[in-house]
């Protein structure tokens, strides 16, 4: 449905967007993330015509973005990173100038600004000025000038930004209805979000593309070591723990992670092959030697370690 | 169509709801209508005097003795004011951001351009309407010729036009409104001063600066003659700087 075919931005000679190429089906939602400056909004703005790219194309539901924009524009709702609003203008009247400025004909107007008023939660405010509104609300109003025409494709770039706690269960739960019906892109730096509201992410660093999954066959693939965490008590029968795990078959390393907060405590981080649970060995040898366990648990690799660890293995490269 | 008159509406509840309209077309009622009672009452002098001295000419009338000097005046008020007017069509929406958001709606740039042109034009021609108050005026006290009176407002009407695309055009080249506002003044003060070199320069040099001079354009007007050469100029005028501001915004998205 979506085919980015290595596109390139480049600002003067700063590389923003390098090569990309990816396809979206129809109906997906897929999560953008990465660091400050990855290139996220950037591919954005190439995807809504904005900004051209400097090589390379796309095309959105069979039409190139650069040789139908107007086509394109049709079928797609953007949000903008800062939610640009016409600060002076009521949010009925706003929403009413995009339907109009989006070429909806007048009968269907009235019927679409009722439906984003009740699904972006508007009934209250539809009636004040943007302006006056608390940045959750205008943020909704963005949302809703992007889907009065009901897009085919909604592209919101960072859509949580800036909300408190509660507007971004609100924003989420809001896109994730959305979804249902219709492909959304969305770009966040936050990655429980991206996991929880995507089908699919991708991660760009520094204007390439680092991977591209979901969310739980990304965990898998990048699952290379299994990690065991052990503590001990800190006293003299600890000593030797390390080397009596390294002993062990199957244990690639042994790295001690105590923490000076409790000085009375031997915490090890034991990597193995992904493939072997070593928990029951371990506390077994442990045991049997002596040596005072207090605790034995398997780490799951969070997403934020892959993300961490794909962005800092990019840039040593 | 639709999508030009969404753009145009919008842009003219702002001028009002903003209160900028208010502001600059009171100020512009507020000097014309000084410089119409003083350039009045300067003509009564006279005419009376040349009535006691018994040397009453021909060639002193209401259009010379006061539609020509009244308009003269308000072309110089319109070259401070317009700018004002003009300086945020595009250079505020650029730095708010929202005019990103305008360009990925299916919009062409010229509807958006040509929207913004018109919302500014209308607050223009509000403005001068007030302005037939003077005429009027004047009907009332005497009977001057009405064809130069409109040639006039023709006339202004055209210079007018000019000055709105230029100040659209400095607007569409920077996010600071101050920035536009001031260029356009001095790029229209320019074309309007541009025929004062004309005498110091060679023949040929001093019509083709004759050609592109505001003043010389609008003189004929004021004389009452309609010519077809000074409308294509004003309309030419207006017509390559809408065209600028067009390249300049698909220049902006190409270059960046
Ligand atoms: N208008 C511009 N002119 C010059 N360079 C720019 C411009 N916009 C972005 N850049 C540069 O392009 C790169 C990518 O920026 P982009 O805004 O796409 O990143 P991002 O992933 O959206 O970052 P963030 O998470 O901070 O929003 C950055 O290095 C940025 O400095
Ligand atoms: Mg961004």
């Amino acid at each position: 449905m979506i085919q980015i075919k290595n596109l390139s931005k480049y600002y003067g000679t700063t590389r923003a967007v390098y090569d990309l190429s990816l396809e979206v089906e129809k109906g997906e939602v897929l999560g953008f993330l990465g660091p400050n400056g990855a290139g996220k909004t950037t591919t954005m703005k190439m995807l809504t015509c904005y900004l051209p790219p400097s090589s390379g194309t796309a095309t959105i539901f069979g039409f190139d973005i650069l040789n139908d924009p107007m086509e394109v524009r049709k079928r797609i709702g953007y949000l903008p990173e800062k939610t640009p609003l016409y600060q002076e203008m009521r949010v009925d009247e706003y929403l009413r100038f995009v339907a109009s400025v989006k070429g909806m004909a007048p009968p269907r107007v009235k019927p679409a600004l009722g439906r984003v008023i009740e699904q972006c939660g508007l009934e209250e405010v539809h009636r004040r000025s943007i302006g006056k509104l608390s940045k959750g609300y205008q943020q909704r109003v963005g949302i809703a000038q992007a889907i009065i025409s009901d897009p085919e494709l909604l592209i919101l770039d960072e859509p949580t930004l800036g909300l408190d706690p509660r507007q971004i269960i609100d924003i989420r739960t809001m896109i994730k209805n959305l979804g249902r019906d219709r492909t959304v892109i969305l770009s966040s730096h936050i990655l429980p979000e991206v996991s929880q509201v995507c089908d699919r992410i991708i991660i760009m660093n520094q204007g390439e593309l680092v991977a591209v999954d979901t969310p739980d066959k990304l965990r898998a693939r990048l699952k290379q070591v299994s990690v065991t965490r052990i503590t001990l008590r800190r006293s003299d029968r600890s000593r030797g723990a390390r080397e009596a795990l390294l002993e062990m078959e199957g244990v690639l390393m042994v790295k001690e992670k105590s923490s000076p907060a409790q000085a009375d405590t031997l915490v090890l981080q034991v990597e193995s092959r992904p493939d072997r649970d070593l928990r029951e060995g371990i506390a077994g040898k442990l045991v049997k030697e002596g040596f005072p366990l207090l605790e034995i648990f398997h780490e799951e690799l969070s997403l934020e370690d892959i993300f961490i660890k794909l962005v800092t293995e990019e840039v040593n490269r | 169509m639709r999508k030009f008159a969404a753009i145009y509406r919008r842009e003219l509840m702002y001028y009002f709801q903003s209160v900028t309209a208010y502001v600059t077309i009171s100020i512009f009622l507020i000097l014309s209508g000084y410089f119409f009672f003083s350039i009045f009452r300067y003509y009564n002098l006279i005419s009376l005097q040349s009535i006691q001295n018994n040397t009453f000419s021909g060639n002193l009338n209401l259009i010379d003795g006061v539609i020509r000097p009244l308009m003269g005046n308000i072309s110089i008020i319109l070259l401070l004011l317009l700018p004002l007017l003009t300086m945020r069509l595009l250079a505020e929406e650029k730095k708010l951001g929202t005019f990103e958001l305008l360009l990925t709606y299916p919009v062409p740039d010229i509807t958006a351009v040509t929207g913004k042109f018109l919302s500014a034009l209308t607050v223009y021609l509000i403005m001068l309407s007030g302005t037939f108050l003077y005429p009027v005026i004047l009907m009332i006290y005497s009977e001057p010729e009405i064809p130069p009176i409109l040639s006039c407002y023709l006339g202004l009407f055209l210079m007018g036009c000019s000055f709105i695309s230029m100040g659209l055009f400095f607007s569409s080249l920077t996010s600071n409104q101050l920035v536009a506002g001031v260029a356009t003044f001095g790029l229209s003060l320019f074309f309007l001063v541009i025929g004062w070199a004309a005498p110091f320069v060679g023949n040929t040099t001093s019509t083709i600066l004759a050609q592109f001079s505001l003043l010389i354009h609008f003189d004929s007007f004021s004389k009452g003659v309609i010519d077809t050469q000074d409308i294509t100029y004003y309309l030419l005028l207006t017509i390559f700087f809408i065209f600028l501001t067009l390249r300049s915004l698909e220049s902006t998205r190409w270059r960046n």
